[in-house]
């Protein structure tokens, strides 16, 4: 059996930290504890940490001079026996219309599953997704905590565009497109916020261990929060989780 | 003060970048920046700019330019046949330009990316600590025509330059592709993994600033690993068999088995491949922890 995290450079410009082969909240604790301690040190070069499910990648700007003592340095940072939960994230509230407009797929998921509709909105909002991490596209955040009965197929045939803000279920995930994209899954709602915003700063409000849960609105609410985004009225309500 | 360098002609691909976004990966924001820094390095010491200054990276086919006032450039990288107003002009040099002089990339003699430097880099938006262009993101994401770019003119006091530079441009025409085993690499039965190395790949018409591809497939069954990160110079193995390797405009993160990953130099020298030439793989190895 591996042990833990394992130590690897990745080419000659970064190291590779994977943990556990496993999605689970209890790796994440640790990948997210041990990121924050790699991210206080004082590198003499320009480093980036960033993580996956269960994975840390440190990268550096230019090419390590010398990746034998950067392992070496990492994996010191590493050795630490009592992993605390993570103690300190933002709850966001991201408000989602699931009126039939936007939620194109709402009636197949409907029959596929034979659920009510309003069945498929309540678990939908009800659990407090975590994200584990941000990739594949500016914005794109990878939650997990999807109730099993949403459990669904992504489409046999992708849509050539789905819209910006769509929020979506496919296999055991769910997820908003931060931008229009071509795509597969089934579609619920729309929200108006923006995930990403490249002139924003930061560019995006979430981060690997914040959670997130998703309000039903109304297509006139969604319509107001729309405009008060336009206008640059609208703050993305959130609070802060301290222990 | 802003002097202008119009487009007349864009030519097929032209980009500005420079080392690239970095601190935003956390965001799924690609790195971006020059498929080839050597060559951006050799532009900016000959200019005697400072080391992140951008420059505009051109594709197979190169531009035709006209410059409003007095500057210097440098062009490195792959050679286009550059010429000013019809007078060929060499590489790895700072370049006087005047007001009024034209600037004409012609027939692609070696390599498949040509950098152009200037004096101080080119004045243009930055986004998230980086002037790269990258579409999606940036207001351009690459050169049309009829477009300005910005640049400072250059005063008449000159500036340091090292005249005494030596470079070496041999990786431009080099076959051999530096890699290390990447983190799925032991996955591989190691007949495939002795063939990997046997092998000549051919480089794939598709292939651009987000990933190249080979032409020969490599049959195999690696199974999906858990979304994990990957980063340029990554090379992800598809269950249909292709291999990516991934550039500078890659995604953050991705699902397939990562077999290999490009050195640096090993980008270098693959961002002067042209679609169609024959590479092979050349195995480093990592120093025992």
């Amino acid at each position: 059996m591996a042990d833990y995290p394992q130590i690897l450079p990745l080419g000659d410009r970064s190291i590779l930290i994977n943990f556990k082969k496993e999605i689970s909240l209890e790796t994440l604790d640790k990948v997210l504890f041990f990121k924050k301690r790699i991210e206080n040190f004082k590198f003499k070069e320009k480093v980036e940490v960033t993580n996956t499910y269960n994975s840390l990648l440190v990268s550096y700007m230019f090419t390590i001079e010398d990746v034998y003592s950067e392992v070496l340095r990492l994996k010191s940072l590493l050795s630490e026996a009592n992993i605390p939960k993570i103690s300190n994230y933002k709850i966001f509230q991201i408000p989602v219309c699931y009126d039939r407009k936007f939620g194109l797929d709402l009636e197949y998921i409907s029959k596929e599953k034979d659920l009510e509709i309003d069945e498929i909105i309540q678990w939908h909002t009800a659990p407090l997704y975590q994200v584990y991490f941000i990739g594949f596209l500016p914005g794109f955040l990878y939650l997990g905590g999807l109730d099993e009965r949403l459990y669904i197929s992504r489409k046999k045939t992708p849509r050539r565009a789905v819209e910006k803000g769509a929020v979506g279920i496919g296999e055991k995930q769910t997820g908003i497109y931060p931008k229009s994209s071509p795509g597969g899954w089934q579609i619920l709602g729309k929200t108006p916020v923006d995930l990403f915003d490249k002139n924003r700063k930061p560019p995006c409000p979430f981060s690997a261990g914040d959670k997130i849960k998703f309000n039903a609105v109304s297509k006139t609410e969604f319509l107001e929060i729309e405009k008060e985004i336009t206008d640059g009225n609208y703050t993305l309500k959130f609070e802060n989780h301290e222990s | 003060m802003k002097a202008e360098i119009e487009v007349l002609q864009p030519g097929l691909f032209s980009s500005i970048q420079d080392l690239g976004r970095f601190g935003f990966q956390k965001y799924g924001v690609p790195q971006s920046g020059v498929m080839d820094r050597y060559a951006m390095r050799i532009c900016n010491m000959v200019l005697g700019n400072y080391e992140n200054a951008s420059v505009l990276e051109i594709t197979m086919q190169g531009p035709h330019f006209k410059f409003y006032k007095t500057t210097s450039i440098a062009i490195s990288g792959a050679d286009f046949s550059a010429k000013i107003n019809g007078k060929t002009i060499p590489l790895n040099e700072r370049i006087k330009v005047s007001a009024g002089d034209e600037l004409k990339f012609g027939s692609p003699a070696s390599g498949f990316r040509a950098y152009l430097g200037i004096h101080d880099g080119f004045i243009s938006e930055e986004l998230m600590d980086s002037k790269s262009w990258y579409e999606g993101l940036t207001e351009y994401s690459k050169l049309k025509k009829g477009m300005t770019l910005y640049y400072s003119p250059e005063k008449s006091k000159e500036r340091d330059t090292f005249s005494s530079l030596k470079i070496d441009s041999d990786y431009i025409r080099s076959k051999k592709i530096e890699v290390f085993p990447g983190p799925e690499f032991d996955k591989l039965p190691e007949e495939l993994q002795k063939t990997l190395f046997d092998s000549d790949f051919t480089i794939e018409e598709t292939s651009n600033r987000m990933a190249v591809q080979f032409r020969e497939d490599f049959e195999n069954d690696l199974e999906a690993i858990i979304t994990g990160p990957v980063m340029p110079g990554t090379v992800q193995l598809t269950p249909s068999g292709k291999m990516i390797l991934l550039m500078r405009d890659c995604q953050t993160t991705g699902g397939y088995p990562r077999i290999l990953q490009l050195s640096e130099y090993g980008i270098q020298v693959l961002a002067q491949k042209i679609p169609g030439e024959k590479v092979y793989l050349d195995k480093k190895e990592y120093p025992d922890f």
